[in-house]
């Protein structure tokens, strides 16, 4: 397919525009297209509906005063300014810097969930283990303790096995 | 590991006898892991990209089970490089444009990529061909905890995996099919897909195309919550209702058109096999528009003499930059369609 601009050669950049259901294509070469100030855009990414959906939010007032304080993150300078511009946060630390301006964004794109199901890493997933084992531990004297106040002596046997086998 | 000796071979995720390989072409699982006490990449100075590049470097080519794996680096790569990488789906347009110490660890046999300092430190992948979604988690999920033992992420008990944009917030997970759905597209049934996979909180994108608009009837169907639901559930949502499901709705389209459209469907099939046989010049538009109607017309019986690993074979030597690697050498848009017009002569006569 050649150029509609230069007629000489092959078109590589193709235009596809729907203005109100009516659909009109073009087709330029590279040099054209770049003359012409066509620059080809490969998606609309997700961070772009972001950045409009954050600026949609960044209207809604509720944050104004907030906003004219201008809090900035300690640990990598990022400002809620900032991040409505490229909708990437600068450090892990911004989640509780700015939780309360973030909270209606998380809800919105996350289908209004705003805590973590699922897998949790192996480094604190152990030490989460063992503080769950601790707490069962600890229940399992107290049941022991009072069990053997009332003399209910089947359970509290039943007790000391379970704890033998914990610990 | 030469890029060469990827550039001349199909992909393994292209396999034609993995389940449903006809109509779901790929299955992919993307984890994205940020490392702790370190700043997102925005706010990164090259310095301490690099400090990340070369640990994760490390911790990742350390592992046993990832088997023949090698590291490439972007930032010091050529744009014909990259661009390969990308065709192959090993790395993506981001981290290809990004800025600074980056890179990625690839696989042998391309079904695993680790891309480092990407939007997040580290963007884990693993693909499988096929509808293979659990076995994709399965493995993701094991290279993940040895990764996670060795370094520590960034992670908080209420969120979950803390991401550089807060739309990969929580598990992190990213599943991805890659679906070929021309019946679904003569029949004119794109718009209703589109609609329930939206109601569905479902992401469809064409996969060779720009925009919205799919060249070659390719989609790609991802998850877009990735917060408060769990990996197994979203896993297991995909595997055995999602895709099985847009499965049997172009099945159904397929068998529509044998009983009431065969003459347009074989005109269809037959005019893009003439066009592919005996064309001298032809963008990648027109041959990845082409390809994908012969490879209908294979998976439903109306073409006997060409096998479907062919077809897959040219949808990945036809693109820009396989064409010109295999050539050794750069070439300019009309000498690409020129070589790609001889590729699938020699392929296909």
């Amino acid at each position: 397919m050649q150029c509609e601009i230069c007629k000489t050669k092959t078109a590589t950049v193709h235009l596809t525009e729907i203005v109100d259901g009516h659909r009109t294509e073009t087709h330029l070469c590279q040099a054209c297209a770049q003359k012409e100030g066509v620059t080809v855009k490969s998606q609309l990414s997700l961070n772009e509906l972001l950045s409009s959906l954050i600026a949609a939010h960044q209207q809604t007032g509720e944050n104004a005063i907030e906003e004219k304080v201008g809090k900035v993150c300690s640990d990598c300078g990022m400002s809620m300014e900032e991040f409505r511009k490229q909708a990437l946060l600068g450090c892990p630390n911004d989640y509780s810097v700015f939780e309360a301006d973030l909270r209606e964004i998380i809800e919105k794109t996350q289908d209004n969930n705003l805590t973590h199901i699922g897998k949790i890493p192996p480094r604190i997933a152990k030490p989460a283990a063992q503080v769950q084992e601790q707490n069962l531990i600890e229940d399992i004297k107290q049941k022991l303790e009072q069990a053997v106040k009332k003399e209910d002596y089947e359970l509290a046997a039943k007790l000391r096995d379970q704890l033998k086998a914990l610990s | 590991m030469r890029l060469t000796d990827l550039s001349t071979k199909t992909s393994r995720w292209f396999d034609p006898d993995s389940p449903l390989s006809d109509i779901v072409i790929s299955s992919r699982i993307r984890l994205a892991r940020n490392l702790a006490n370190r700043k997102f990449i925005t706010k990164c100075t090259s310095n301490e990209k690099n400090q990340i590049l070369q640990t994760l470097k490390e911790v990742i080519l350390s592992l046993n089970s990832l088997g023949d794996i090698f590291f490439i680096d972007i930032e010091h790569g050529s744009t014909i490089e990259r661009d390969l990488l990308i065709e192959r789906q090993l790395i993506s347009r981001n981290l290809a444009a990004g800025s600074g110490p980056r890179g990625a660890v690839i696989a042998q046999n391309e079904l695993f990529a680790a891309q480092i300092n990407e939007e997040d430190h580290l963007r884990l992948s693993v693909l499988a061909p096929g509808l293979n979604i659990e076995k994709c988690w399965q493995r993701i999920n094991e290279i993940d905890d040895s990764i996670g033992e060795k370094i520590e992420y960034a992670f908080s008990p209420k969120y979950g995996f803390l991401t550089a944009c807060p739309t990969n917030l929580g598990t992190g997970i990213r599943v991805s099919v890659m679906m070929h759905l021309p019946a679904l597209k003569m029949t004119d049934q794109l718009k209703k897909l589109f609609d329930s996979a939206r109601d569905m909180n479902l992401t469809i994108r064409g996969l060779f195309g720009e925009g919205t608009e799919a060249i070659g009837d390719f989609f790609q169907i991802s998850n877009q919550v990735t917060l408060g639901i769990s990996e197994k559930k979203i896993v297991n949502d995909f595997q055995t209702v999602i895709i099985p499901k847009i499965v049997e709705y172009e099945r159904i389209a397929r068998d529509k058109l044998l009983i009431q459209e065969v003459n347009i469907l074989d005109d269809k099939i037959a005019r893009a096999l003439a066009l592919l046989k005996s064309a001298k010049l032809i963008s990648s538009h027109e041959a990845m528009f082409l390809l994908s109607n012969l490879r209908m017309g294979i998976n439903m019986g109306r073409v006997k003499e060409i096998s479907i690993q062919t077809i897959n074979e040219l949808f990945l030597l036809t693109q820009p930059a396989h064409l010109q690697i295999n050539k050794g050498k750069s070439l300019n848009p009309q000498q690409r369609d020129i070589l790609r017009a001889e590729t699938l002569r020699a392929k296909l006569n």
